[in-house]
């Protein structure tokens, strides 16, 4: 008998808030935490990102702790977490495992390489410093899987639960916005001059965000807000910077996870899409969607309002969407104005109640990589 | 009851040496991985003509991966192999030539080219591109070869029928100092796939 994999707490730290109740309430104002930055120590022009307040992050981590030992991205995986461990009533022991996901962790260390700095810069070290502050006991597992890591730290929990490895995983994903990532994405001319628009005709590149994301992933049921059905993280084997034209990597894992599930296309109801803006990856995702006729279920993309957070979008996704399934309703795709895509899908363009059963989850990125997982609500 | 599963093949590749299945089967005298990478190239007549575009992690990856793949494709039928990798450094070798093409104002020329190889999990998506391997992949990070963990994670992808085979393994790159250590696990063979095995395996 397989083993039940359920999502038994979540929470966020992102510039609309630092728990979920807030981040809630802020998406429903239609309110994104993109704005216009003049900040030269990250680039020379001014740009369009999601960006956390220091004072505040400072101010709420005082609350925690008053070690002066962490980075900021550090301080923020503290936060996103502290409250769910907080709350976790069993022993950190052998059967409880970390998984943390990220894409470039301390990586503004890495501008001044002082011995102890590039040591900060390690994953695996990003990783120990959040495990020891917590007391977690088995070894941190990281995940790196470029823009997929978030949404694939998931389907990588629900696995280890069932290979009886574990049987609690606590997940942190976080990434920063950083001199290094910006002028990445500026050098492939892939950032976005206004607030990034998914699926817009006048779509023309992404924003870049910084966010934290934690979930408890269990096999008890008790508390359970979603159970996990179904995930598969198939590669397109096409091309390192840029995704397949006809989907085929993303197609394949929704593929898989619908046949893991046992349920059928026509069964889903909402879908949080990747959607980052760029001309190649939304169009991709439309020719995905399509061709397993998935045309017609509501579909949003979350960019709009906190950017594309990396290593975090995926599972800073995950927590909005497990709330709409909670809360009977979906959310707007901010940024949304006129069909961008060569294949119809049905972008939700308003907050409207909505009953759903069955969320699909999917991401795509760097290296050709794509993971799509699925959830079903606990009736 | 669970499956016993198989380690099929496996190679190791450090210290400009190629060891394939516990034979040694390819060596230089190279002082740089550069110039003992591209010997090694064109020892094994490996086709893939973007070779000497990728950096250094990528093309360690995509060597110890080629001597255990290259049986395994058959172009009839697709394979279902997925790639399952970890290191320690992730892409910090990359990522330290591309924070220096930034750091300094003066001398700021940032490159998509160099910036692409900053994910560690790049590596994955040209062994991929190179075997037509549409198939489930991911990357880790661990200060050391964790063989519990990697053991859990193929079987689970072979017991869920998800892939038939998985490439797995360690490939660590940093400023010349590098490791590879890859194995096939398949549902048959006979060399027993366990945390044990791959220890000992690992080590010689």
């Amino acid at each position: 008998m397989i083993k039940e994999v359920f999502i038994t707490e979540t929470n966020c730290i992102t510039p609309l808030g630092f728990d979920v109740a807030t981040n809630i309430q802020n998406i429903v104002s239609y309110r994104s935490g993109i704005e216009l930055h003049l900040n030269s120590s990250l680039m020379e022009k001014p740009f369009y990102a999601s960006i956390i307040n220091d004072d505040q992050l400072n101010e709420a981590f005082a609350k925690v702790s008053s070690s002066e030992n962490f980075t900021r991205l550090e301080k923020m995986m503290i936060l996103a977490l502290q409250p769910i461990v907080q709350k976790s009533k069993f022993d950190f022991d052998t059967k409880t495992g970390f998984l943390l996901s990220t894409t470039k962790g301390n990586i503004t260390d890495l501008k001044n390489p002082s011995d102890n700095n590039i040591n900060n810069v390690y994953l695996h070290q990003i990783a120990k410093n959040i495990a020891d502050f917590f007391g977690f006991k088995t070894t941190p597992i990281v995940i790196s899987n470029a823009c997929v890591s978030g949404i694939l730290a998931v389907s990588v929990a629900k696995k280890l639960i069932q290979s009886e490895m574990f049987d609690n995983i606590f997940i942190v994903a976080g990434d920063e916005v950083s001199k290094f990532v910006l002028s990445g994405f500026n050098s492939f001319q892939a950032m976005s001059d206004l607030p990034c628009k998914p699926y817009s005709i006048n779509r023309a590149g992404v924003s870049l965000g910084e966010a934290t994301a934690a979930v408890l992933v269990s096999s008890d049921k008790q508390n359970a807000k979603i159970k996990i059905i179904g995930e598969s993280a198939i590669n397109d084997a096409n091309h390192i910077s840029g995704p397949s034209r006809t989907g085929e990597g993303l197609f394949r894992s929704i593929e898989n996870a619908l046949a893991e599930a046992k349920i059928n296309p026509n069964q889903i109801d909402y879908i949080s899409s990747h959607g980052t803006a760029t001309p190649f990856n939304d169009e991709m995702e439309a020719i995905a969607f399509n061709r397993l006729g998935l045309e017609k279920v509501p579909v949003n993309s979350l960019k709009g309002f906190y950017g594309h957070t990396l290593g975090t979008s995926g599972l800073l996704e995950t927590v909005i969407g497990i709330q709409s399934v909670l809360e009977s309703r979906i959310f707007t795709s901010l940024g949304f104005d006129e069909m961008g895509v060569s294949q119809p899908i049905n972008i939700i363009e308003k907050n409207e109640n909505r009953n759903i059963n069955y969320f699909l989850k999917t991401a795509s990125g760097f290296g050709g990589c794509n993971t799509a997982v699925l959830f079903q609500k606990i009736n | 009851m669970k499956k016993n599963t198989y380690i099929k093949s496996y190679c190791t590749i450090q210290n400009n040496e190629i060891i394939l299945n516990g034979e040694s089967i390819f060596k230089s005298k190279s002082d740089l991985f550069s110039d003992f990478s591209k010997k090694a190239y064109q020892n094994f007549e490996i086709n893939y003509s973007k070779f000497f575009k990728m950096d250094n992690l990528s093309k360690l990856a995509l060597l110890s991966s080629e001597l255990l793949l290259k049986n395994e494709i058959n172009s009839d039928s697709e394979a279902k192999i997925a790639l399952v990798f970890a290191n320690k450094s992730s892409s910090l070798d990359t990522d330290v030539k591309y924070q220096n093409s930034i750091s300094d104002k003066e001398n700021y020329f940032p490159s998509p080219a160099v910036f692409v190889y900053t994910l560690p999990n790049i590596c994955i998506g040209e062994i991929s591109i190179k075997h037509q391997l549409k198939s489930e992949n991911s990357f880790f990070i661990f200060e050391d070869f964790d063989s519990e963990f990697m053991t859990n994670y193929a079987n689970n992808l072979l017991s869920s029928k998800k892939a038939d085979k998985v490439l797995c393994g360690w490939v660590e790159y940093y400023n010349e100092v590098y490791k590879a250590f890859l194995y096939l696990v398949a549902n048959e063979g006979k060399i027993d796939h366990n945390k044990h095995t791959l220890e000992l395996l690992n080590k010689n």
